[in-house]
């Protein structure tokens, strides 16, 4: 089978995959970083975003060899480097951004994404950029506040769910 | 999915030569065609992915004046580094998917694949682009052949699409809110010589170039003129998400709506 090497969160890492192994595949099954979560598999609903150099991607919508050479960052390499929350996930916690969990690794990796290229999204930028992130549990609204919040943005104006 | 072996070429030269084996299939940014093979409705031997092609991405100005995408150009580089240079193919670029898709669905991908509701033949076909391949030039007229038809032949790459800029344009979408495709959308580009009207999303031929809407346009370029046109049915896309009439009707006001922001 071929070799794939990539870096992912940081961290150089490599292994033997099938041409139609997909890179969220190759994080969950073979690194064990099951943090990505598959939910639909026909690239809906955003639970498996990760970042390809840089950019947003649904990971089950790439192939593992597509991303030779590549740096990915995965909902486990958002963390502080103490462990503890980062400015997103925290703001998820403190802002109930999330019920059953799903989809939220998705949410954090395009929030992360969207404050990347905008520091102070509006709400309706936030509401925009979350498209392609379904999330059945919340109603989308703490989620938006949440991403807000992790903007730094005042969040008392939008209604609490 | 099926399995096959996987190819990833760094220069064109290469790919070409990939694309030669027998039942191999070339990959874009694969938005279409990972979800197309899951559902086992393909079954390449080899796939030969055009995304570490370096030569084959961004967005320049040719010393002509016209606009120059790589045919691997992502949809989000489009919006981002096409902004000045051509706005409205930036903010169609810009709408295409969501953020995810827009990061690897690529415009080469888009155009060889013409779903007949993509936003992309659009835009070709109505600033009357070229796209050349690793053969020719193929003028946009010629290019889109009908539902998932191009003039492409197998093993042919999309190496860029050259963009004329028109003096306005504007794309507008009927957005089919659960795939993001446009249910229906009108790309309506002002030259000096002429106003050209393309229509994605609405025909069982696909995109198609609106005659009639751009020679009243190009006698007078407002919204007006062509609220008297008559748009039939016949022809048009019925599913679930909208009826013919319903489309056919789309295609007038969203022409409008597209002349009116220009």
């Amino acid at each position: 089978m071929p070799k794939v090497t990539m870096t992912v969160n940081g961290m150089a890492v490599s292994g033997e995959v099938e041409g139609r192994t997909l890179l969220s595949d190759f994080l969950r099954d073979d690194l064990g970083l099951t943090g990505t979560h598959v939910g639909c598999d026909t690239s809906q609903c955003g639970a498996c975003v990760v970042h390809l150099d840089g950019a947003p991607v649904k990971a089950c919508s790439v192939f593992a060899l597509d991303a030779e050479g590549a740096k990915v960052t995965t909902i486990e390499g958002m963390a502080n480097p103490d462990g503890s929350l980062g400015v997103i996930q925290k703001a998820f916690q403190d802002h109930h951004g999330l019920q059953c969990g799903f989809c939220t690794p998705g949410m954090v990796m395009s929030a992360a994404a969207l404050l990347k290229e905008n520091r102070k999204p509006t709400e309706a930028e936030i509401r925009a950029y979350l498209d392609g992130n379904i999330c059945r549990c919340t109603g989308y609204h703490n989620i938006v506040k949440a991403v807000l919040a992790a903007s730094g943005q005042d969040v008392s104006r939008i209604a609490a769910e | 999915m099926y399995a096959f072996e996987f190819a990833r070429p760094r220069t064109i030269a290469e790919a070409v030569k990939a694309l030669k084996r027998d039942e191999a299939l070339a990959l874009g940014g694969g938005q279409t065609l990972i979800p197309t093979l899951k559902n086992r409705l393909a079954s390449p031997s080899v796939l030969v992915s055009l995304t570490g092609i370096a030569e084959m991405k961004g967005v320049c100005r040719t010393d002509d004046g016209m606009v120059a995408v790589g045919g691997g150009t992502p949809h989000a580089v489009v919006a981002r580094e096409a902004r000045k240079l051509y706005p409205a193919l930036a903010a169609l670029a810009g709408g295409i998917g969501d953020p995810a898709v827009r990061s690897r669905g690529t415009i080469g991908g888009s155009l060889a694949n013409n779903d007949p509701a993509a936003c992309y033949p659009a835009a070709v076909l109505a600033s009357g682009a070229t796209i050349v391949t690793n053969r020719r030039k193929i003028p946009a007229d010629k290019f889109f052949r009908g539902m998932f038809s191009t003039a492409l032949a197998e093993g042919e790459i999309i190496i860029e699409v050259r963009f004329p800029v028109p003096r306005k344009a504007s794309y507008q979408k009927f957005r089919q809110p659960a795939s993001r495709f446009a249910l229906t959308g009108v790309f309506v580009a002002r030259f000096d010589d002429g106003v050209r009207v393309a229509v994605t999303g609405a025909s069982e031929g696909g995109v198609y170039r609106w005659k009639e809407a751009e020679k009243a346009l190009t006698a007078a370029f407002r919204p007006s003129a062509v609220e008297g046109l008559k748009v039939s049915p016949k022809g048009m896309i019925g599913d679930l998400h909208g009826t013919p009439e319903y489309r056919a009707n789309l295609v007038r006001v969203l022409t409008a709506r597209a002349v009116a922001a220009a």
